[in-house]
């Protein structure tokens, strides 16, 4: 199959010629799939995106969902995206970085979407996971709940559970972790 | 033969290297064209050719072990990893006092001791710690890996020597040879890659199943299975506990906290099977290992690099899998390459005048008869020269449209370019992504991007 001769003569070639050459950087085949998500991302009214690292960094970034309807109309949700060379075979990481009080994102950001994990597949793409994280804002689903005691106010008393949401975007942290500690016993009393 | 109780002398040189001699030496029907034999042939390949072996680990071990009884005589191991004990009872090269150190220099030195005139240098580093530059020396690559990851970047190294002539045929001085072995418990392959004639690894990547997932809430809410708790554990409450801390699946004490806190949860649901190694498992995602899948797999790759490099018989086409776990069944399987594929595929040869912008050759493509491609966004080798969307990375890159593109491709005779956007396909206008190598017109092939020269 090779040919030896030709192996010879390219030996003494760069034998000639060494360390003539810049190191050239690899793209993977997932940073070009990527490329191409991006370049036709086509972000709904309320969603916009940030490159922190720059414009040759399109394997990190983050996404501000600003919900134009629902319980969460008027706040501001960033989300976190890790997406490793392995893309679209590996499905990106999310992490939601505000704190928020919902039934499917937990306090440390994790995020309970099914196409982010059981359900992901290579045709789908990062438009695909903006929609989704724009459907959690207006539905919240308490069926598959991260957050226990939020999806059980959900289901059991949305009066109460808009309230505790507006709290909680008015509070941060703090107020989101009291809604969700004092409300659950509570619920069980209901 | 000999009688049981008489110790059989160790064989001398020519005599280990009998039987590879009388393969290399004698003609046949079912050589290679370039095939030439001859009884100094053994000893032309050992020292004509270098190969890279990735991986020490089960599969490395076996793989070193093989080319270096198949005469290869210049071998290169390269792995990140140290010995762990749990290694030793198929890492043959591996003793207990080794624990701790790099795979690969134990393996080399091993293997030194115990074939004589074979020389290997060990490389205990991350694949992507060397320069693309150290891969070039090397006349094929073998992969024993245990990471989609990590095979998907050799291969693009790989297929990155590949150049095409002006009638996109591969130019054959370019070729870098790939040798892929997999094991997983029972099963293995091994599979041929020369880019540009057979697939190459990214060609197919869906021959490779993603990893499964668990659903979040399900591990939050309604743990049924151990590995439910021992995922809960890793992927939820190690952050709860340990925020902005970084989970090592190789530091012991983590894993210990992963068990124990996965036992705990275990207990609460009354859900049995929670172990310490099966933790290490499922956070591991390892696949329980078997020595004689590695070796029969190894023997596999190792008897296609052999063939690959002298010609002595035609190669597996292209993808040869084992399964040893009801019966033993081997087949072979041809697989076709995707034309189009952005790793190993030619992609459109576009001339450029030096002064040629960014901006002229976006509007090129749209005149271009094999692409039709309009509103194109440019990236070459990890830099965004222009993006038509989302906005912050179109007025980012908007500068970059009056400047030529021999500037933006740093001078270069050739280069390799991908381009997204709307192209025509069968009459329709759908979104695509291509390979294109852009070559400028009354440059010089001589500078730093060429790897070969053509004689
Ligand atoms: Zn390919």
């Amino acid at each position: 199959m090779l040919n030896l001769i030709k192996i010879k003569d390219k030996k003494k070639e760069q034998a000639a010629s060494a360390g003539g050459r810049a190191p050239v950087k690899k793209q993977s085949a997932g940073e070009l799939r990527l490329h191409k998500d991006i370049s036709e991302l086509n972000l709904p009214k309320s969603t916009s995106i940030s490159f922190p690292n720059g414009k040759d960094d399109l394997m990190n970034f983050e996404i501000i969902v600003r919900p134009d309807e629902g319980y969460y109309l008027g706040g501001t949700f960033v989300f976190t995206f890790q997406v490793s060379p392995s893309y679209p075979h590996e499905p990106p990481k999310v992490k939601c970085k505000t704190k928020v009080y919902h039934p499917n994102i937990d306090l440390e950001g994790n995020v309970c979407l099914n196409i982010l994990r059981e359900d992901w597949k290579p045709v789908l793409n990062i438009n695909t996971v903006i929609y989704g994280l724009n459907l959690l804002f207006t539905q919240p689903n308490d069926e598959d709940p991260l957050n226990h005691e939020a999806a059980a106010v959900l289901r059991d008393n949305p009066k109460l559970f808009e309230a505790n949401v507006k709290r909680a975007m008015a509070g941060g942290l703090g107020s989101v972790r009291a809604v969700g500690l004092s409300q659950a016993p509570q619920m069980q009393s209901l | 033969m000999a009688s049981p109780d008489e110790e059989s002398p160790a064989p001398t040189e020519p005599e280990r290297w009998r039987d590879l001699d009388m393969l290399l030496s004698r003609p046949g029907n079912l050589v290679d064209a370039n095939f030439d034999p001859s009884p100094g042939l053994r000893d032309t390949l050992g020292s004509l050719v270098e190969v890279l072996v990735v991986g020490a680990g089960g599969l490395g071990c076996e793989l070193l072990k093989d080319l270096a009884l198949s005469g290869f005589k210049n071998l290169h191991v390269i792995d990140m990893d140290t010995i762990d004990v749990s290694n030793l009872n198929r890492q043959f090269l591996f003793r207990v006092q080794d624990v701790g150190k790099s795979k690969a220099e134990v393996a080399a030195e091993r293997v030194m001791e115990r074939v004589s005139g074979v020389n290997i240098v060990p490389h205990f580093c991350r694949i992507e710690d060397k320069e693309i530059d150290f891969y070039s020396q090397f006349s094929i690559i073998v992969l024993g890996l245990d990471s989609i990851e990590a095979r998907s970047y050799i291969n693009s190294v790989a297929c990155g020597f590949l150049e095409y002539d002006s009638d996109d045929k591969p130019i054959p001085e370019t070729l870098k040879p790939m040798v892929d072995g997999g094991t997983e418990g029972f099963k293995g392959h091994a599979r041929v890659i020369v880019p540009g004639s057979t697939p190459c690894f990214e060609c197919n990547i869906w021959l490779f199943p993603p990893q499964v997932k668990f659903p979040l809430c399900t591990l939050a809410e309604t743990p049924r299975t151990a590995a439910h708790c021992i995922e809960y554990a890793h992927l939820i409450k190690w952050n709860e506990v340990h925020p902005g801390k970084h989970f090592d699946a190789d530091d012991a004490e983590h894993m210990q906290w992963i068990y124990s806190e996965a036992l705990k949860r275990a207990e609460l649901f009354g859900i049995s099977g929670v172990t310490y190694s099966f933790t290490q498992g499922v956070v591991k995602n390892i696949i329980p290992a078997i020595a004689s899948t590695n070796a029969i797999v190894s023997a596999a790759c190792a008897l296609e690099a052999l063939k690959l490099i002298s010609g002595c018989s035609k190669t597996v086409s292209n993808y040869l899998t084992y399964n040893g776990l009801d019966g033993t069944h081997i087949n072979v399987s041809e697989f076709v390459r995707d034309k189009d594929c952005l790793v190993c595929g030619p992609g459109t040869l576009i001339e450029l005048d030096t002064s040629s912008t960014l901006s002229e050759f976006i509007k090129m493509l749209e005149e271009h008869p094999k692409l039709l491609m309009s509103r194109a966004s440019v990236t070459h080798e990890g830099e965004n020269l222009y993006m038509q969307s989302p906005e912050v990375l179109e007025q980012m890159t908007r500068p970059n449209l009056g400047v030529p593109m021999f500037e933006l491709l740093k001078g270069a005779a050739r280069a390799t370019v991908h381009v997204t956007g709307m192209a025509e396909n069968n009459g329709k206008k759908v979104s695509s992504l291509r390979k294109l190598r852009v070559a400028f017109k009354g440059v010089e092939k001589n500078s730093k991007m060429d790897t070969t020269e053509s004689f």
